[in-house]
């Protein structure tokens, strides 16, 4: 009962066959083919759905702090939106409700649909993030960059966003460890990712733990490298001297 | 900082690993637990169709249910008990198996097939229903054989025997549909009425009361061929004989007086709740067989003939 049997991942799918070196071919796939493809899956699902995150996320947080009451509506609206809807909730929105409506969406893949769902939701969350590092400068920042003659987008470019974001590289990094996580939810509309593998597989083998052992390596892996990744960066760009840049 | 977390993860991991429930298996058996104790544990689903499920409030009720019930009632008056206390412990399919063999479970009466890798483990009744794997589709759609699914949208539910049965039919046939998986059941009948897969393949009875329940039950079909045939049957705990005698010959006794086709049409022809709709699955030709003639044998040997 306790005994383990990491044999299990040598196992075709089809037979349960144990083959051998572990990885099958020519039409036949092991468990273990299957976790890698499941890795894949997890990891463009949380890769690309941060870029964009991180793309709108940005946009909305500068219109959040931008001297124009529409640009501050419009992001504020945005934010309110995206993070007050529970994400499985907004995934079945994007997967069910929205194509019922709109019909030519049906034809969209749920791999697309699964990477702007998830991208809108954390980019509400990056965008509240992006405007309280932008808020966190003092005022006098922005009017200098005004008074020297810089236009409003150059002020932004050159003087704001330089040390806002690497104020806020920390709550990024989480929210990037995050989007691994939560594209955990990406099993519910059918892409095979991590966590569909490990329902499935578990069932099919008998052999739970191992599995879902394997998988919570691979999910801490995944976060982990990305918080390694983005520990780094932060110590690349840090520039002494500039606010939140000391030690 | 990083050693602590390292440290934590081990730590929890080892404590989830070694706790091995601690296994009661005493010498006298279920029978005489029961009798020391005036108290039966059964292991119900809360979700298993017309065979096991819950009506709220810690209730359960099933066709399963309803024969566990049969036979602990049949077991207090071998014993002469006076009053036997049955307690209710949901289970999933993933801790069904634990929770017989350590005696947290007494009598599991859920939706547990019986086949050969689990006969190592645990032993089962004789076989009470058999489920067929069927294929579910919109009346209008005019497939009618697997072999029509080519190119089309599958529909089935992560963590069922149905994946690999597909995957398994998608080999032997050369039959190439694209398989969509629905998170549960009910996921995956609205992805079949949402037109986002062309077929739903699950068991029978599955399929039924998922239809039965729909806005407009007239407008699927369950159509093609049995695609595969299990046993479920009620478990027991492996190794002891006495109580399985017990379970048999109740279970035996109801299909001799014909209580046994009662039940079933209670469960499966008649309304049940929450829903008070009926699931609408008649007896298989499988079923009948396995009251005909009781046996415990696994699923491997259906798939043989």
């Amino acid at each position: 009962m306790s005994s383990w049997d990491w044999q299990v991942f040598c196992k075709d799918t089809i037979d349960g066959e144990i083959v051998p070196r572990c990885f099958g071919g020519a039409g036949d796939v092991t468990y273990l083919d299957w976790l890698l493809s499941a890795w894949g899956w997890t990891l463009s699902v949380s890769l690309l759905a941060l870029g964009v995150a991180l793309v709108l996320g940005s946009i909305m947080g500068i219109l959040r702090t931008a001297p124009h009451r529409g640009l501050v509506l419009l992001g504020n609206a945005w934010t309110e939106l995206f993070r007050n809807i529970p994400l499985l909730v907004q995934i079945f929105l994007w997967y069910h409700v929205v194509p019922a409506l709109i019909p030519p969406l049906r034809g969209v893949p749920s791999f697309i649909l699964v990477v702007l769902g998830l991208g809108l939701f954390t980019s509400a969350r990056i965008s509240e993030q992006v405007k309280a590092g932008i808020q966190s400068l003092p005022r006098g920042q922005r009017m200098a960059g005004l008074a020297l003659g810089f236009t409003l987008p150059q002020t932004y470019r050159h003087v704001i966003l330089p040390m806002a974001f690497r104020i806020v590289i920390p709550p990024l990094t989480s929210e990037s460890m995050n989007i691994v996580k939560n594209s955990a939810v990406a099993f519910a509309v059918s892409i095979s990712e991590l966590t569909l593998f490990a329902l499935q597989a578990q069932e099919e083998t008998a052999r739970g733990i191992e599995i879902y052992l394997a998988v919570t390596g691979l999910y801490f892996i995944t976060a982990f490298a990305i918080n390694r990744v983005l520990h780094f960066i932060e110590q690349r760009v840090r520039v002494p001297g500039m606010i939140g840049g000391g030690r | 900082m990083k050693l602590i977390a390292v440290l934590g993860t081990l730590t929890l991991s080892v404590v989830l690993l070694t706790s091995t429930p601690a296994l009661s298996q005493d010498a006298g058996g279920t029978l005489k637990k029961i009798k020391d104790s005036g108290a039966a544990t059964m292991g119900v689903r809360e979700s298993s169709g017309g065979l096991s499920f819950t009506v709220g409030d810690g209730k359960f009720a099933g066709f399963h249910v309803e024969l566990c019930q049969r036979i602990l009632a049949d077991v207090q008056k071998q014993l002469g008990l006076a009053k036997l206390d049955i307690k209710y412990q949901p289970v999933t399919s993933q801790n069904r198996i634990p929770l017989t063999q350590n005696g947290t479970v007494d009598i599991e009466c859920g939706s547990t097939t019986n086949n050969a890798a689990r006969q190592k483990d645990v032993a089962f009744a004789v076989t009470t229903y058999v489920e067929e794997v069927r294929i579910a589709v919109k009346a209008g759609s005019g497939i009618a054989s697997i072999a029509q699914l080519n190119g089309k949208n599958v529909a089935t539910t992560t963590g069922t025997t149905s994946v690999q049965l597909l995957r398994k039919h998608e080999r032997a046939t050369g039959v190439d549909f694209k398989e969509v998986f629905g998170k549960d059941h009910a996921d995956s009948f609205l992805l079949l009425e949402s037109g986002r897969a062309d077929a739903f393949v699950m068991d029978g009875q599955i399929l039924a009361g998922n239809i039965a329940k729909s806005k407009n039950p007239a407008d699927f079909r369950i159509v093609g061929e049995v695609l595969a045939v299990e046993p479920i049957a009620i478990m027991l705990r492996k190794d002891d004989p006495a109580f399985k005698k017990a379970a048999d010959d109740s279970l035996k006794a109801l299909i001799k007086s014909g209580e046994m086709a009662k039940i079933y049409d209670k469960w499966f022809m008649q309304p049940i709740p929450p829903a008070n709709k009926p699931i609408g699955l008649p007896a298989s030709e499988a079923t009948k067989a396995a009251w005909a003639n009781p046996n415990d044998k696994p699923a491997e040997d259906y798939a043989k003939k």
